[in-house]
């Protein structure tokens, strides 16, 4: 479905709804383009960044005499010899007034908290100097003790900044009987306790590293009037904003231009210590110099995702009807708060309660450093957490009740005549219909013939079992209402800017606030644009990641560039056509009034009387005959800021092979139906969809960060760190249905992030359906074959062992406890 | 990543390859196809002097027979021993296992011979070598060649019996005609190397198998031949029950790592199902 609005009979067909091949395409694809690493300027010098191999250490001297009389070296810079204008790398959101946040200095000066921290700067005339010469700064650090554990952080017996006296960062709850949105979870549970179910589990979101193909790069020019920065960034606005701000740099001098990015998935909503440590060593030389990362030098220095346990306790009644939820959540910061940093879980907090009518709720986070990357925003951010959480409990609580999983779901979910409807957690989700993906899903699925076959392997003891994995998701996307972000002491606002130019020669400029770095914008906004004004879609230009053209913006991230971002788009084109309406009837000797609008031509009313766009345009442009006192322009811009953000949802099943012999699983079927309103391009939403669907997956089975007792990142390179490749997957079937938004004219919902948030509970629980009978309740991600198969062997062994060994019990006196739920939690 | 300088000497024959390794002495490294010495030069794990290119030498290049042995030159790519039919029909595992190697860019690229000297344990090409009797040419640097069994190949993590100023040049392996073969690698992600890999290749007569050969990637410090396994095969019918049986003691003498993909003891079980499985795919079972 699109957009339809009633239309001549000989207009052209709408671009709305087109499955365009990307306008991008070409130049991105043969690599003809501005990477940023592939900028030369003249006399440009090449950087190498000293690392701290050390997870926690004093530095104690540098000698830097050895790489300085290196071949090419030109200079050699230390965290002491920056420290005036080197700026430091802030957190936009400090989640708490109390927020303990420990200066991030760009270059090290005394102290490194993490692996990978850079203490050191090598300028040369080559890369392979800078290189070479940066082997031969001798630094002395005394180590001291690392804490690596997020657990072990909670304690305080090892800091990871000893300065800050604590590893806690920030707590922050919501409450649903605080906040008047619910009722009292404690009452909720003590009921649940006495007479209905309670489901208690502890889940691990393990940490991930966000693989964009294009790794970081930096270019800074000193030498014009304003600093020039090009940088391989999701954020060139926010990047600006936070050199200005820490620098002693006037915003009106920076420049900052994200030319063509290859890939973020959030990896780079960041300001970086290289940026800011590039940017001093230009002003320091007064000369262009370039910084291009490793990809051993992403895996310990780009922040990393996820790091949380979970500690969730689900309140039932005996029926499956669910009455509370109690998260308590503990997040790993890394080193350092990162720019959205411990904001990032608390974006889970209106997300652990999804689509299910619950009675209470409560959710409390504390966020702790460790002596680690710092963790950030990875596609979904908050959001996939909380859906792990919510969809594996659910499947928990079907198998406690003893029916089917979706049959549990349908029983709590908001149904499609509830809409608006505001959830315990105080979101006001506007449209959508659960039952309607999810039937469509069923079906696509061939849900009942896999039950069979699922029950017929298991009767037949089958080596291979087969398992079949739920996930209805939903999330908030879009981000954000200003106002809720100022609510939440997030530092800047989320609207979104735009602005129209229409040129004497027919074409239109389009600039937006927005940074795509791979998601296809020029060709949506284009097909937008197209529409809206009655120009060909070729005629659209879209213009954008560059402070100079496209001076206001608040960037790409969090799926919110369509639904922002277009819809200020939109109205600049509203207004464009009011401006030129103006002129239409002034040239055409009629009253405003009686001008119509439609692809692309103004004309009168009961007449044949018309001019088109373009000559509007022109005649505005040569300003020989406007209406008196008219300003000579169409021109438009708009800003745009959301009422609310947009509530994709959709059903994922997926099926899972499971090889008990060996723990090997394999992916037999998967279908999404996806709801995400109304849909500009299909193609782009389709590979979003994919590309979604295969991060998520890959949390479920292959991705984890993993570091060694001294702080050594041991999943430092693609070997250890498994990427699937489109070897490992298979053929996604995806669908959609439509509800429109009612927060923007497109009707338009996020899709940059859903297929990640919703597949990977989809794919853990398929797994755990199909080795449920074996007394297995959990696997910890990544369900490695060895995990698989080690859960299935403590099951076998002791009935209901498998699942205590994989997934903790509370502790004996922690609150929730519930002594009778370890057996509760063991049916088969 | 960028190595640190070296200089490069492509040599055309193999009298002048070693004469320029006795030359530059351990201050030099072989380059084969490079897909296990660049990683290591980019990520400065190793600087050598010079780099001696293998690549511009015809006669370690390509398969040719010798009776009833083939003879490989330590230079020829994966891809081009894939393309062999005498490989294919003579020794038929060598060709399963090198299927699995990686990806086809990396197979367009490594070769048989930088692979056996390379000897990493998780490789997949030591096995079937090891299984299929291989014998490996070594040449010294006094002009004169060696032939080492695969057997004594192979003699830690990392290290073979080329030793310092010797290049490897040739792979004879005896022709296996006839025989059934199935390389049976376990990985996490396709492009990966084997957590374990078994290497099977079998003689069936009259519906039970006559002859097998069996070897382990990645179930201790070097490949390993199964011998035990081999001897148990020997007149077995190719059933899921007497395979099964045979092949209980495929993990002796093994001594398998721990790392993120699993730990000794699940390798071990790992090597059980998966020699099961190999041995009956190879006997066509
Ligand atoms: C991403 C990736 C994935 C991989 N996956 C696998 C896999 O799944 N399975 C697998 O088996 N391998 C895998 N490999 C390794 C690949 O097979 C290598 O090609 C092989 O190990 C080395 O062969 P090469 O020709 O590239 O040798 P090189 O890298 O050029 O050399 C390797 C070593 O052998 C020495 N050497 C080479 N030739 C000779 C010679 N003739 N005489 C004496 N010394 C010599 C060199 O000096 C060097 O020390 C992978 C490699 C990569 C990059």
């Amino acid at each position: 479905m699109t957009i339809t609005e009633d239309r001549p009979a000989d207009a052209p067909t709408p671009e709305i709804g087109k499955s365009r091949t990307r306008k991008e395409d070409q130049r991105l694809i043969t690599g003809r383009t501005r990477w940023t690493d592939n900028i030369q300027l003249p006399g440009m010098l090449h950087l190498a960044m000293v690392r701290s191999p050390f997870a926690h250490a004093t530095i104690s001297a540098i000698d830097t005499s050895e790489a300085k009389g290196s071949s090419g070296v030109v200079a050699v810079f230390t965290g002491e010899d920056l420290k005036d204008i080197q700026g430091v790398n802030i957190t936009a959101w400090p989640v708490s007034a109390e927020q303990k946040s420990p200066d991030h200095l760009p270059v090290a000066v005394s102290h490194v908290a993490h692996a990978g921290e850079i203490v050191a700067v090598v300028a040369a005339r080559t890369a392979a100097e800078a290189r070479d010469a940066a082997e031969l700064v001798d630094v002395d650090y005394d180590e001291l003790p690392a804490v690596l554990d997020l657990k072990e952080a909670a304690k305080d017996e090892v800091l990871a900044h000893p300065s800050l006296g604590t590893n806690t960062s920030a707590t922050w709850q919501l409450d649903s009987a605080g906040q008047g949105s619910g009722g009292d979870i404690e009452e909720a549970i003590a009921t649940a306790r006495e007479g209905g179910i309670l489901i208690e589990r502890e889940y691990r979101q393990q940490r991930l590293i966000p693989a964009f193909m294009e790794p970081r790069s930096t270019v800074v020019d000193p030498t014009g009037e304003q600093v020039t920065m090009w940088s391989s960034t999701q954020v060139p606005h926010v990047l600006r904003f936070c050199i200005a701000a820490t620098t002693g740099l006037p915003e009106s001098k920076i420049r900052v231009i994200a030319p063509d990015v290859g890939g973020g998935f959030g990896g780079k909503l960041q300001t970086t210590p290289e940026e800011f440590a590039t940017l001093a060593v230009a002003r320091k030389l007064s000369k262009a110099v370039k910084y291009t990362e490793t990809r051993s030098e992403t895996m310990v220095s780009g922040h990393h995702g996820r790091d949380q346990w979970q500690k969730l306790t689900l309140a039932a009644e005996k029926d499956g009807r669910v009455t509370g939820l109690k998260v308590e959540l503990m997040a790993d910061l890394g080193a350092y708060a990162a720019l959205v940093g411990g904001g990032v879980p608390v974006l889970g907090a209106w997300m652990f309660n999804s689509i299910y009518k619950f009675a209470s709720y409560q959710f409390n986070l504390t966020n702790y450093y460790t002596n680690k990357t710092w963790v950030d925003a990875y596609r979904g951010a908050g959001r996939p957490e909380a859906t792990y959480a919510i969809e594996r409990l659910m499947d928990e609580l079907a198998a406690e009740v003893g029916v089917d999983p979706l049959e549990i779901r349908e029983k709590n979910w908001i149904t499609h005549d509830e809409f608006p409807f505001t959830t315990v957690a105080g979101m006001t989700y506007d449209s959508g219909n659960y039952e309607a993906a999810t039937a469509k899903a069923k079906e696509l699925f061939g849900y009942d013939e896999l039950r069979a076959e699922q029950k017929q392997r298991r009767e037949s003891n089958d080596p291979v079992q087969l398992g079949i994995g739920i996930s209805t998701f939903t999330e908030m996307c879009g981000l954000a209402p200003s106002r809720i972000l100022g609510a939440l002491n997030y530092g800047a606002g989320g609207w979104e800017s735009a602005s129209i130019r229409m040129l004497a020669t027919g074409t239109v400029e389009v600039i937006t606030g927005v940074s795509p770095h791979g998601q296809g914008h020029e060709t949506a906004w284009s097909q937008i644009v197209a529409d809206k004004l009655g120009v060909p879609f070729e005629n659209v230009e879209v213009l954008h990641g560059d402070t100079q053209i496209a001076p206001k913006g608040m960037d790409t991230y969090g799926s919110r560039s369509l639904v922002v971002g277009a819809e200020a788009v939109v109205r600049a084109a509203d207004k464009v056509i009011e401006k030129a309406k103006v002129v239409a009837a002034h040239l055409l000797e009629a009253s405003v009034d009686d001008i119509e609008f439609s692809a692309g031509t103004f004309g009168v009313k009961g007449t044949d009387k018309g001019i088109s766009m373009p000559e509007v345009a022109l005649a505005t442009w040569t300003g020989h005959n406007l209406p008196d006192g008219m300003e000579p322009s169409i021109d438009a811009d708009a800003t745009f800021d959301p009422d609310n953000f947009s509530f994709p949802h959709g059903t994922h099943l997926c099926a899972m092979e499971v090889d008990t012999e060996t723990g090997a699983s394999t992916m037999r079927k998967y279908v999404c139906v996806d709801d995400i309103g109304n849909i500009i391009n299909p193609l782009i939403v389709e590979g979003q969809v994919h590309g979604g669907l295969v991060q998520g997956i890959a949390q479920a089975l292959w991705e984890g960060a993993e570091y060694d007792d001294q702080g050594t990142l041991v999943t430092g390179s693609f070997v250890d760190y498994t990427l699937p490749t489109s070897a490992d997957t298979i053929s996604f079937i995806t669908d959609h249905t439509y509800s429109p938004s009612t927060y923007n004219s497109l009707g338009t919902k996020g899709v940059g992030e859903a297929g990640c948030i919703a597949s990977t509970p989809a794919v853990v629980n398929a797994i755990v359906d199909a080795v449920r009978s074996f007394g297995v309740n959990d696997i910890l991600m990544p369900c490695t074959p060895e995990r698989v198969w080690k859960a299935i062997q403590k099951g076998r062994s002791v009935p209901g062992e498998g699942e205590r060994d994989a997934q903790p019990h509370f502790d004996e006196g922690v609150p929730n406890q519930d002594p009778g739920a370890a057996a509760e939690g063991s049916q088969a | 990543m960028i190595p640190a300088q070296f200089d490069y000497l492509a040599p055309t024959s193999v009298a002048d390859a070693v004469a320029a390794l006795a030359e530059h002495g351990d201050d030099a490294k072989v380059l084969a196809g490079g897909q296990s010495l660049l990683p290591i030069l980019r990520m400065r794990l190793n600087a050598p002097g010079v780099v001696i290119d293998l690549g511009r030498i015809p006669e370690l290049q390509g398969v040719s027979e010798d009776g009833d042995h083939l003879v490989i030159g330590a230079m020829t790519t994966y891809a081009a021993v894939l393309a062999s039919e005498a490989v294919t029909t003579h020794a038929a595992l060598l060709s399963k296992a090198i299927a699995t190697v990686a990806d086809p860019q990396i197979r367009h690229r490594g070769t048989i011979g930088g692979a056996l000297v390379h000897a990493d344990p998780a490789g997949d090409v030591g096995a079937p070598a090891l299984a299929l009797g291989a014998e490996l040419v070594i040449a010294g640097a006094d002009g004169s060649t060696r032939t080492v069994a695969a057997e004594d190949f192979f003699e830690d993590l990392f290290a073979t019996a080329v030793g310092e100023g010797e290049l490897l040049t040739q792979i004879r392996i005896p022709k296996h005609t006839g025989w059934g073969a199935h390389y049976e690698k376990f990985v996490r992600v396709s492009h990966q190397w084997s957590i374990v890999g078994v290497a099977a290749t079998v003689r069936s007569e009259g519906g039970s198998i006559a002859e097998a050969r069996v070897g382990l990637t990645n179930m201790g410090s070097t490949p390993l031949r199964a011998r035990s396994v081999e001897e148990a095969l020997v007149g077995q019918p190719a059933t899921d029950e007497a395979v099964r049986a045979a092949v209980a003691s495929v993990t002796d003498g093994t001594n398998p790592p721990s790392d993120l993909n699993g730990d000794a003891d699940y390798r071990k079980h790992l090597a059980t199902v998966l020699t099961r499985r190999a041995v009956l795919a190879a006997a066509g079972a």
